[in-house]
This record gives structure tokens, C-alpha cells and sequence, in this order.
């Protein structure tokens, strides 16, 4: 420790700023505020009344929503920290935490990068000159090319070599964003340029490398931490191989099935190669994993904190944040490798808005109802946003992280799915203003649903990671990198008709639950405030509502949404009957062949306690209009469920096409080809007129960062094509039709898994 | 009897709470064997109104109402039920309306009128039925047209017109088209509320035809429903017979028509849903802000209310089976009264009529009730008593139980005429909300004193056991025995016993018949038949509806002293 003397030169960090966003700011400022270091956000106009400002001990606006002119402005940002008088900045992940330039940036205008140094970053950003490295300190590689040669003829001669399938990669970049997997050298340009295209957009650079395409890999990385001493020493591994779209979703941390000595292995590795560059701060090896043959390769090295740190804190029991500001501030590392504990088993699920059946597509929108589970030592809740916030397609859709730790796997599985379950979130799509005006106007008792012509997804991927958490396979460990594409079948299966009917039986009784709590709410709210103020009144609102010789009876009709298989949604039909005692009895179907007593008590907020058939329960409701439908989500016990109500509102009049809605809804002319999201046209393909094969791209969509290539569906000839590069369109807009064609395309674009 | 230990414990809380003044003291004999013969004589009652009740809440029958669902429409009650608070209450008036009146049957005379709050705001419903006779007007669906709107002139509630009819009836025109009282005072109505500044709405959903035509015509604003709404003066049948144009009802009347081209009406709904929205929202936004002070009348009431401490159901023990038998009208106060608190007035003077101040819900009433016949120092009671209520603006309830004013010479000599004559004045003038509920008989001169429908009181509603004539029936019987006997003796034909027997017999079973609840119900003397444990309640909403409006001055005629 005596080599610690020089820092008392160097001047302790009392201030950080943090260059991010959402979730990972608010855990830096957590770990800051415990350490007494006080916290500068920066935010862009999207983000001004965000938690991580409002969290934050000040605040900077750095610039307008797009990233590339706030987040991603190094400038502005290190004014910021000079106007704050901050002394240091944390990058967190994602936009400039392995810029080179910015940490260089920050350097030179005296500020401490809460990070590795430059020259790792820089090394380590390319994908090229790192394997170079790497395979120099004899850190094992994928067979591969990567070469500062992209000449296209010669990259797919190297393809060639190399054996197909190959993956595309950009050099710079992360996060799956440009990769495209190359199954036969006729894509091998198509996905080539399109990669180039993707990497450009996101990174600014577009060079390339070819690699050998592991077919059943597991994706296995080793969380590694430096000081400024030369002591480099690894936190164990985490497996990130449960993934979608190349963006992980659930990890854990140890890996699983994974032997003390291939653990040892691959910790010395990471360490070489941290090593090799003269590492320190946070960093994490990736590796890919060969279940086949049981070698591993060295992928990247990712020069920031991870978005899946939180389980490597949970089995080592550390603050990486805090190690991260103390090997900043000079101090060595608080532990010796020997001295890195490995406790239990520790889960993170990353909860995104998204719409799964949709092939993950990102989704936008307002949280309507957020409430997560609540947090201890075991559970932590990383989040950003709050209820009632908006998840914009500017950034990243991730809303939440889960996660959990448990005494071993199992325990800690046991965790994940119970917390899951009781994970309240409900996300709609975007609202116009026009609508949310709308249906703020008119409203009406009960209602009677004329049938579905709405297409609404459930936009979050809750009930997707229930279900991966539920997969055998996963339960066992047994997991690989192509895992949800392998399962595929169970994982978006259709359930037997056993299963079926326990569904409907399940959602039946959620109907009979809710319809009693609305009713409850109602009367609670009629109590405290009856209609028009008149005190006068209060006779004609007291419980139960009298009839003349006759109890008081209300209809109500629900769609259920049904989110758990492909049947669509069901329409349930309840008779409610005002009983002398206040409760409800509740009759369903045609026959009233299913009749219940309930009684609800509302407890406050959004929570109700029921009675019904001697059980007692709590339900939980979500209730929010849209789009001249009442959408309300019920939790109950280990069920969700998903059941909309016709407001009988004004629908849009077919001819009076001057007071259409901004708000399209899903139709269009037949043959029209609609488009998947919202999102900006960079690419269009194809001229008004042109006559086009099945499959053939016609245009290119980009959101939330990622490129969707929209095919033409059928052989015909494009017509009505009214989008030009530079365009945003809105989901379900009609984006060309194909000549001849009666079907309407709803949604057909490409899928990449 | 025994008693449950509830009841005892209620007893004994009942017993400590009695100290308090004002509180009408438990006088009911649980264990006599009248308490238990009157309970089931009313049960029985009550159990055959709730079956003709059943019967005509299915409006006109399977067939017509599923006809009706396969229009994508609604039921009358369930229009109105989607247009009323969620969760709020409705007073509907006379569902008997056309009882066993003609030789078809007319369920509730084929329209549903009531009363219940939109957006907070009280609202008169009038709405068609056209699963019965099309909707049509038979005399009686005009007639309970016409007393809700009377209602609502009087309370000055906004007309919710739910219009689905076929207009009038066509075979008994005589009966439906020409007086006073027939179809045309519908609209007209409607324009001398409309002028007090009494919103009328209508609402298609349904055929609006000929005179019918004129309710959407004749409202401050009006929806049409697409696809099932029409209006026209002839529809299609009568037009290609006039004029041999070829043409849809849709084409000739329709929303589109009325909406866009016409302007006989002001808002397109999509559906009938929507047009109820629309109806609600028309509500929520009538603009009345400049005449806020001319719509309610008492701001002193407290929403802060007891219940009554004694079990409004003992309500069917009370009123005896037999109606010569008395009962003391305190045991129906105490049940229907806030904390069963009644301050007696004039307790001891002219006993055989009740007098008090009460609330009922939170809202000052005065009560007059019957406790036997009026006497001479009763009537002038009653007088004084309106007096006082007029005079500090307090509603009135008389609950009726009479078989007259005392007759003979001596009240004859002591001015009984003169003193009932005081009683009928001050009834007749009262401009406080009045509301009479009959709870026994309502005989002669008695019935006009205690505010019968003579005398517009803004409700009134029976019990089921209740009769109303002009006498009873064994006295109508003595009394045109004799003048029958005297007759036959003057033209020398010897009447014998048994024959006058029969004689009296017819008469007591047309008395009987026509004294009854269900036929004063049928043609509309009343606002409906209550069963005796929703008293308290449909007083209440009575009160609240009628005190809609400011309570007026009342001003007396010459009083013959």
C-alpha cells in the first residue's frame, strides 16, 4: 500500500457527473450518495422531468432528444461538468462509455473518466485490432478475418475460407446492432452492405470483420476489474447466452454446468487479457463457448460496466460501482483474488417494452400503471421511469431490470418466477392527443363490444421471460445462445386444450374479480364524491342502487385478451346483480351457466380484496383508457390478465374523411402493406410502378437503432408508394400497396433470430 | 314468536337510545298474533306485486325482445340504466300502468318513465318500449307520458326523451288523438318547458313516426342513431301510396338525412352505445350556469344522516290485515324517519291526526299522518299545520290511512264541513313539495284532505293493501240499499231480503274491485305501488327530485272561519 502515495496529489472525486440515462444513472448516484459524492445528471429535452434527473443533486440539459445531439455529444458534456464543478465522469454503458475520443476528451480538460484508459478503449473498440492482440497474448480466437481490406469481392472470398455460415460484424459498436448471420454466400452482399449501412448509422464507422459462425454456442463472460497498479483480478463469470435479437435478456451469474476448472480457465484468461492492454477500472471479457466441442474463444472485451453487473454484485457481494470511483480516486483494489467471495446464485431479467409476437420489436409507449415488486437484500428493482412516464423511441425500450439471488440456482429461480409474476406493468402504444381528448370526453356506463377492430399488442416482455424462466431446459441450465430459437415451439406454443380451458376457466373467474372491483371503486368514488357536488344528491348514489321492485343489473362486456396463445381475444359476457348486502352477484354466458358471489373491498389506490366461493384474495388493477377502449389488467395470485371494454364512443366516420384522426388504425385498401412500427424510413427500394419478385426489400425502416428491412410480400407491382427516406411513419400506417393483391399485409418485415 | 338474540340486542340499545326526546318510542307488539297475521297477509301481497312486477320488466315478450337484441337495441331500462351515474338510483313511476286495463296486454303502458341522475343532475325518462304494440300510444301511454312531464314541470327536471315508437294507436284514435289531455299536449309540453327554460332532449334510437316525429322536432336537441333511428312525418308504405316515390326508410328519414341534410336533429351516433354517450354528454354540459340559482332549492341539507332505529321491514306487521282495524301511524314514522326522531306537534290536541317535523335522508319534512277519523279539532290541527310548513318552505308527507271526516249531528252542528273545508284549502295551496303515500284506506272527503291526487301532490305511491273510494264498500252498499229499498217501497214492490242481499253483494264486489290498488295503479291515480319496505326510500327521492326547484311562497284563499 505504499505505493498509494502518489494520489494524495491527485485530488478525491467529491463530484460526478453522470453522461447517462434511465436505470444506470440512477444506480451510479445511488452508490455516489452512499460514498457522500455528490451527483450532476444530464438530460435531453426528451428526458427533462425523468427520474435520473429528478434523482439527481443537479441537473444539465445537454441538447434536443436524438442521441447524437445530447447523449452522445462529448462536448456539451464535459462543459457540463466544468460548469458543475464535477471532477469526474461516469460514461455508464451505452452511448460514450467506450468512446476513446471522450475519455481522451475529458483528459485533457482535467476531468477524471471514471473508466479504463484510452488506450484499452481504443484497443478494445476495434474488434480487429483486439483479436490482434488477443491472439498475440495467447488468449484463444475465432476463426476469422479481420483485415482493414473491405473490398467486397475479397470479404466474401475470405467468407469463403473461413466455411459458412459466417457472421458479419461491424468492427466498432456493441449490442448486436449491424450483425447479420450469413447463411449461403448468395445473401452474402445484401447483409454486407446492410451491416455497413447499420454500423455507419449507429457508430459513425463502417469497417467490417468476418468470423466463424458457432452453431450452438454459449455466450460466457468474466466481469474483470484493474487498478492503476497493474493488479488485475476477475469476479467469475456470468452466461448471457439467453438471448434475443443479439441483445441478452436474462443472465445469471455463476454460469451454469460450468466445471471449477473451465471457471479457473476462463477467469485466468480474461485476466491475460486484460493484462495485455494495461487494463484497470471495470471490464468484462466476453467469450464464446463451444458446447459442442468445449473450447472456448475470445470475442470482445467490453470496456465499461455492463448492464448485467448487478448479478455479479449479488454472488461477490461487492459494489462495482464503488470499486470502479475508488480505483478512479487511485486505491488499490479492496480485495485479493483469493479473496473474491462466490455466494449462491444471482438472476437478472431485463424487462423491456417490446411486443414479442411481433418478433421482439421494440414498442413506445406510456407506463399507464408501474408497479414493481418491491425490493430487499435479494430482489433489486433497477429502474428509470416511473408511472406515467413515457418509453419514447429515442433510446433503448429496456423499462426495468429484475433482479434476484437465492442460496443456489434453484432458489434463486424459485425468486425469479415469483417476482415475475408479480411484476405490475402495463405499457400502451402511443397516444395521439387527439384521442386521449377524446375519450377524456365521452364516456358510458358499461358497454357492449361489437367485435375487435383493433390490433394491440401486449407490449412487454413479462410474460415471455414467465415463460423462458418456466422452460425446462432452462430450469436444468441447459442453455445456449440460440435458446429461444431452438425452443421456439414451447416457448410460443399453443397450449393444449386442457391448458385451454384452465386459461379460460382462470380468465372467467378474473372477469367475475374485476367486474366486482370496478363496481367497488365506483362506489367508493360516488361516496366521496357524488356527481355535480350536490349533497342533495347523495340519496340517489347510496348502496346498492335502488330499482322499483327489482334489483339493480348492469351488463358488462369484456375482451379478453388473451396472451397466452394465438386464439385471439374472447368475448365474456357478465350480468351483475346489486345484492341488498352490497355484494355482487355475478352471472356469465349466455345461460348464467357461471354464477358467483363476490365481494370486494377496495383497500386504496389500485388494490382490492375479494371474496368468492370461501377463498379471499388480492387483486390488483391497472385501469386506463384508450383509443375509445377501457383497458384494465387484473393481478391475482400468479394470473394476469388483459380484458378491454368498448367505451361506445364516436367511431371515425368513413365519410367525413376531413375529421380523420392522426391516430391511423390498422387498415388500409387491399394489398396494402402496412408498416410493423413506428420508426424513420432511411431506404426505399423500389419506384411507384416497378413490378417486384416475393421477398424482394422495398424499403428500409430504422427504430430504436435497428434496421427492419419491409419485403414485398407477395410477387406484384408496387403501387401508392408514399414514404420517402427521411419519413416517420406511425404503426400500422400504410406504407405502399401491391397491385392486385385482396389481403391486407399487416405486418410482414424481416425477422432476424 | 321467538326473538332472535339480535333483536333483543337491538331492543336494548333501542331502549337506552329512547331517552333521547324526540325519539318515537318501540310501541310494537312483537308477540301479539296481529303482528304475525299482518306480516303474512303483506308478504302475500307484496309477493303478488313482485309477480306482476316480473312479468312486465320482461317487456312484450321473448319473441319481441329478442327481435329487438337482433336490431343491435336495447331494452328500454337498460337505455336508461346506461344513461343514469353508474351505480346511481332510479325511481321508476307507475310499472303497472295499464294493468289488466285493456283486452291486450301493455306491459308498464308501453313506456318507462322514472327518475335518476345524469352527471349529477336529476333527469325525467321517458322511454318507449317497442317490443310492446311497436311502442305505440295506447290512453294510457299517453296518460304516463303526460304525468312525467308533469313531474318534470313541476320538480322543472330536464326530459330525456328515449324515442322507439310507432306513434299513435292507430284503432283507439278516439281515445288518443283529440282532447286535452291526448297526444298533442306531448309537444306541447315540450315548448312550454322548453320557454321555462326546462331542457328537452330526445334521443332516436328507433322509429319516430308521424305525431311521433314532432318529440325529436319539438326538443332543444336531439341524436339520431344511425341505421336504427327514423324520422318522418309517413314512412315509406304511406309515401309510395301519396306520392308513388320508391324509397329506403334509411333514405327517407335516417340519421344521415336529419343530421346533414334536414336538421331536424343534432348528433350522429354510430350506434345506439354511442348515442347514449352522446345523450350522457348532452347532460353533463347542458349550459345552465347563468341559471345555477333557479334550479335547486334547499342548500341546508345534511348528507350526514341516521337510519331509522327500528327495521323497516316490521313495516308489513304494522298495517293491519284488515283495514277496519287501527294501528297508531307512529310505527310507520319511526321507520321511515333519520334516527326515528319525530317532534311531535300539537301531540295532544285532535289525536286522530299526527303532525311532526321529521327528516327523512337528511332533508326537513313535515309529516301528516292518519291515526282515525278527522274530527273537527283534527282538521284544524292539520291546517295549522300545513301553515307552519308552507310558511318556513318544509316539504310535506301525509301519510294516508282515512276513512273519512266524522259524520252525525253533532259534527254537522259544530262546523265539521267548515273545519275539513279549512284542511282542503291548505292542502290545495301548499306550494311545498307534497307527497302522499296511502298505507291503508283513503275514503271520502278524508282522501281530499290528506292530499290525494286531486290535489297534485308532486308523488304519490300506494301500499299494495291500500283501497281507494268514495266510501267503503259495505257503507256504499247500506247506503244505495236503502235509497234502492225506498224506491221500490214508493212503487209498491216488496224487496226481499235475499235479493237485497245480492244486491248489496254486487255493489261491495264493484267497490271492492275498483277500490283496489292494481286498478287505481292501472289507470294511473297514482305513481305506482310500493311495497311498504322502500317507504323511506322512495320518500326520499321524491323529496330530493321535487326539491329540484326553489320552494315558492304559498298563498292562501279566503279561509271560512
Amino acid at each position: 500500500k505504499s505505493g498509494c502515495k502518489s494520489d494524495d496529489k491527485q485530488q478525491r472525486i467529491e463530484k460526478i457527473l453522470i453522461a447517462n440515462r434511465g436505470e444506470i444513472a440512477r444506480r451510479i448516484m445511488r452508490t455516489a450518495k452512499r460514498l457522500g459524492i455528490r451527483t450532476v445528471a444530464v438530460y435531453s429535452d426528451a428526458d427533462r422531468d425523468s427520474l435520473h434527473v429528478k434523482s439527481a443533486d443537479e441537473a444539465i440539459r445537454i441538447g434536443p432528444p436524438p442521441a447524437r445531439l445530447s447523449y452522445l455529444n462529448g462536448s456539451s458534456i464535459v462543459d457540463a461538468a466544468i460548469r458543475t464543478g464535477a471532477q469526474a465522469i461516469h460514461p455508464g454503458y451505452g452511448f460514450l462509455s467506450e468512446s476513446a475520443d471522450f475519455a481522451q476528451l475529458c483528459g485533457d480538460k482535467g476531468l477524471t473518466f471514471i473508466g479504463p484508459p484510452v488506450s484499452a478503449i481504443r484497443d478494445m473498440g476495434d474488434k480487429s485490432a483486439s483479436k490482434r492482440i488477443m491472439g498475440a497474448a495467447g488468449v484463444p480466437l475465432v476463426p476469422g478475418y479481420h483485415g482493414n481490406e473491405q473490398d467486397i469481392d475479397l470479404m466474401k472470398s475470405e467468407a469463403a475460407k473461413i466455411g459458412y455460415p459466417i457472421l458479419i460484424k461491424p468492427t466498432h459498436g456493441g449490442g448486436g446492432k449491424g450483425m447479420r448471420i450469413v447463411q449461403s454466400p448468395n445473401d452474402f452482399v445484401d447483409s454486407f452492405l446492410g451491416a455497413q449501412r447499420e454500423a455507419a448509422a449507429s457508430f459513425g464507422i463502417n469497417t467490417i470483420l468476418l468470423e466463424k459462425y458457432i452453431t450452438q454456442p454459449r455466450h460466457i463472460e468474466v466481469q474483470i476489474f484493474g487498478d492503476k497498479y497493474g493488479k488485475v483480478l476477475h469476479l467469475y463469470e456470468r452466461d448471457c447466452s439467453v438471448q434475443r435479437r443479439h441483445q441478452k435478456i436474462i443472465e445469471e451469474a455463476p454460469a451454469p454446468n460450468v466445471t471449477h476448472d473451465f471457471r479457473a480457465l476462463l477467469g485466468q484468461a480474461a485476466v491475460s487479457a486484460a493484462k495485455a492492454v494495461s487494463y484497470y477500472n471495470a471490464g468484462t471479457v466476453e467469450f464464446i463457448v463451444d458446447t459442442v466441442s468445449d473450447q472456448f474463444y475470445f470475442m470482445e472485451m467490453n470496456t465499461r460496466l455492463q448492464v448485467e453487473h448487478p448479478v455479479t454484485e449479488m454472488i461477490v457481494d461487492q459494489d462495482l460501482v464503488e470499486w470502479q470511483i475508488r480505483v478512479a480516486n487511485g486505491e488499490p483494489l479492496p480485495l485479493s483474488q483469493s479473496e473474491v467471495p462466490l455466494l449462491g446464485h444471482a438472476f437478472e431479467a431485463r424487462i423491456y417494452a417490446e411486443n414479442v409476437p411481433k418478433g421482439f420489436l421494440p414498442a413506445t409507449g406510456v407506463l399507464h400503471h408501474y408497479h414493481p415488486v418491491p425490493v430487499s437484500s435479494t430482489v433489486r428493482v433497477e429502474t428509470g421511469v416511473e408511472q406515467g412516464d413515457t418509453v419514447s423511441m429515442h433510446y433503448d425500450p429496456m423499462i426495468a431490470k429484475l433482479v434476484v439471488w437465492g442460496e443456489n440456482r434453484a432458489a434463486a429461480l424459485v425468486k425469479l418466477k415469483n417476482c415475475l409474476s408479480n411484476f405490475e406493468l402495463r405499457l400502451s402504444f402511443c397516444y395521439s392527443s387527439f384521442d386521449e381528448s377524446l375519450t377524456r370526453y365521452l364516456d358510458c356506463p358499461g358497454s357492449i363490444w361489437n367485435g375487435s377492430k383493433y390490433v394491440a399488442g401486449v407490449p412487454t416482455n413479462i410474460n415471455f421471460l414467465q415463460k423462458l424462466a418456466k422452460h425446462r431446459a432452462f430450469e436444468s441450465g441447459d442453455v445456449e445462445t440460440h435458446f429461444i430459437e431452438q425452443h421456439k415451439d414451447e416457448l410460443f406454443v399453443k397450449p393444449s386444450q386442457s391448458v385451454s380451458a384452465e386459461m379460460n376457466s382462470a380468465a372467467r373467474l378474473s372477469a367475475t374479480l374485476v367486474a366486482a372491483c370496478i363496481f367497488e371503486k365506483e362506489k367508493s368514488t360516488l361516496k366521496e364524491s357524488p356527481p355535480g357536488n350536490h349533497c342533495l344528491l347523495s340519496i340517489w348514489y347510496t348502496d346498492p342502487p335502488f330499482r322499483v321492485h327489482h334489483h339493480a343489473r348492469r351488463i358488462m362486456e369484456f375482451e379478453w385478451e388473451n396472451e397466452h396463445d394465438d386464439s385471439g381475444s374472447k368475448l365474456l359476457t357478465l350480468t351483475v346483480t346489486y345484492q341488498a348486502d352490497g355484494n355482487y352477484l355475478i352471472e356469465m354466458g349466455e345461460d348464467g351457466s357461471y354464477i358467483s358471489e363476490v365481494k370486494a373491498t377496495y383497500l386504496g389506490e389500485h388494490k382490492f380484496r375479494v371474496e368468492f366461493d370461501g377463498v379471499s384474495t388480492d387483486v390488483h388493477l391497472a385501469v386506463y383508457n384508450k383509443d375509445r377502449i377501457k383497458h384494465i389488467h387484473a393481478w391475482h395470485g400468479l394470473h394476469h390478465h388483459h380484458f378491454k371494454q368498448n367505451l361506445g364512443l364516436e367511431l371515425p366516420d368513413e365519410d367525413e374523411t376531413q375529421h380523420k384522426t392522426s391516430f391511423e388504425t390498422a387498415t388500409g385498401p387491399p394489398g396494402s402493406v402496412l408498416s410493423p412500427m413506428a420508426g424513420l424510413v432511411v431506404k426505399v427500394l423500389a419506384n411507384d410502378g416497378t413490378k417486384v419478385e416475393e421477398g424482394q426489400p422495398i424499403l428500409v425502416l430504422e427504430a430504436m437503432k435497428m434496421e427492419h428491412v419491409v419485403k414485398a410480400p407477395t410477387t406484384g407491382v408496387v403501387h401508392g408508394l408514399q414514404v420517402t427516406a427521411g419519413q416517420q411513419v406511425s404503426d400500422g400506417s400504410v406504407l405502399f400497396r401491391l397491385q392486385g393483391q385482396s389481403f391486407l399485409f399487416l405486418t410482414y418485415f424481416e425477422l432476424r433470430i | 314468536v321467538r326473538r332472535t338474540a339480535a333483536s333483543v340486542l337491538k331492543a336494548n340499545s333501542i331502549r337506552t337510545r329512547a331517552l333521547h326526546l324526540s325519539v318515537l318510542p318501540d310501541t310494537v307488539d312483537r308477540n301479539s298474533e296481529a303482528f304475525v297475521r299482518n306480516s303474512q297477509v303483506m308478504q302475500g301481497l307484496v309477493s303478488e306485486l313482485q309477480s306482476h312486477i316480473q312479468k312486465v320488466l320482461g317487456g312484450g315478450g321473448e319473441s319481441a325482445v329478442k327481435r329487438n337484441r337482433s336490431r343491435n337495441k336495447l331494452l328500454p331500462r337498460e337505455r336508461i340504466d346506461r344513461l343514469t351515474d353508474p351505480g346511481s338510483s332510479f325511481l321508476e313511476l307507475s310499472q303497472l300502468a295499464g294493468h289488466e286495463l285493456y283486452e291486450e296486454t301493455l306491459q308498464s303502458g308501453g313506456i318507462i318513465t322514472g327518475i335518476g341522475p345524469v352527471h349529477g343532475r336529476l333527469c325525467m325518462f321517458v322511454a318507449n318500449d317497442p317490443t310492446v304494440k311497436g311502442g305505440t300510444y295506447f290512453p294510457i301511454t299517453i296518460k304516463k307520458h303526460l304525468r312525467a312531464q308533469e313531474i318534470a314541470a313541476q320538480c322543472k327536471l330536464p326530459c330525456i326523451y328515449l324515442v322507439d315508437s310507432g306513434g299513435a294507436y292507430l284503432p283507439k284514435q278516439a281515445e288518443v288523438f283529440p282532447d286535452k289531455e291526448n297526444f298533442g299536449r306531448i309537444f306541447y309540453n315540450q315548448a312550454i318547458m322548453s320557454a321555462e327554460g326546462i331542457p328537452q332532449i330526445a334521443l332516436v334510437l328507433g322509429s319516430c313516426t308521424a305525431g311521433g316525429a314532432y318529440i325529436p322536432a319539438m326538443a332543444d336537441e336531439s341524436v339520431m342513431v344511425k341505421g336504427n333511428g327514423t324520422i318522418f312525418l309517413a314512412g315509406p308504405p304511406l309515401v309510395k301510396a301519396a306520392t308513388g316515390e320508391e324509397i329506403s326508410a334509411e333514405d327517407l328519414g335516417g340519421a344521415a338525412v336529419h343530421c346533414k341534410t334536414s336538421g331536424v336533429s343534432d348528433y350522429f351516433a354510430q350506434d345506439e352505445l354511442h348515442g347514449l354517450s352522446l345523450g350522457r354528454n348532452i347532460i353533463k354540459n347542458l349550459h345552465m350556469a347563468g341559471r345555477q340559482g333557479e334550479i335547486n332549492g334547499f342548500q341546508n341539507i345534511n348528507p350526514e344522516y341516521k337510519e331509522p332505529l327500528y327495521d323497516v321491514k316490521e313495516l308489513y306487521s304494522i298495517a293491519p290485515a284488515d283495514l277496519k282495524q287501527s294501528f297508531d301511524i307512529r310505527s310507520v314514522i319511526a321507520r321511515i324517519v333519520d334516527g326515528s326522531e319525530f317532534d311531535e306537534f300539537k301531540k295532544l290536541y285532535g289525536t286522530t291526526l299526527v303532525t311532526g317535523f321529521a327528516k327523512i335522508f337528511g332533508q326537513p319534512v313535515g309529516i301528516i299522518g292518519n291515526n282515525g277519523i278527522l274530527f273537527h279539532e283534527s282538521a284544524l290541527k292539520g291546517a295549522h299545520f300545513i301553515e307552519l310548513c308552507t310558511q318556513r318552505k318544509i316539504p310535506l308527507v301525509f301519510l294516508q290511512n282515512i276513512t273519512g271526516f266524522m259524520v252525525g249531528s253533532r259534527s254537522e252542528a259544530n262546523g265539521i264541513a267548515k273545519a275539513g273545508a279549512k284542511m282542503v284549502m291548505a292542502v290545495s295551496c301548499a306550494k311545498v313539495p307534497k307527497v302522499t303515500i296511502i298505507v291503508g284506506g283513503s275514503f271520502g272527503a278524508g282522501n281530499y284532505a290528506m292530499c290525494g291526487r286531486a290535489y297534485s301532490p308532486n308523488f304519490m305511491f300506494l301500499w299494495p293493501n291500500a283501497r281507494i273510494s268514495v266510501m267503503g264498500g259495505a257503507q256504499a252498499a247500506g247506503v244505495l240499499s236503502q235509497v234502492e229499498k225506498d224506491k221500490k217501497k214508493k212503487q209498491g214492490i216488496e224487496w226481499t231480503k235475499q235479493e237485497e242481499e245480492m244486491f248489496k253483494a254486487k255493489v261491495v264486489e264493484a267497490y271492492e274491485k275498483e277500490g283496489n290498488a292494481y286498478y287505481s295503479t292501472a289507470r294511473l291515480w297514482d305513481d305506482g305501488i310500493i311495497d311498504p319496505a322502500d317507504t323511506r326510500k322512495v320518500i326520499g327521492f321524491c323529496i330530493s327530485a321535487a326539491l329540484n326547484r326553489p320552494v315558492e311562497d304559498t298563498k292562501y284563499g279566503v279561509f271560512r272561519m
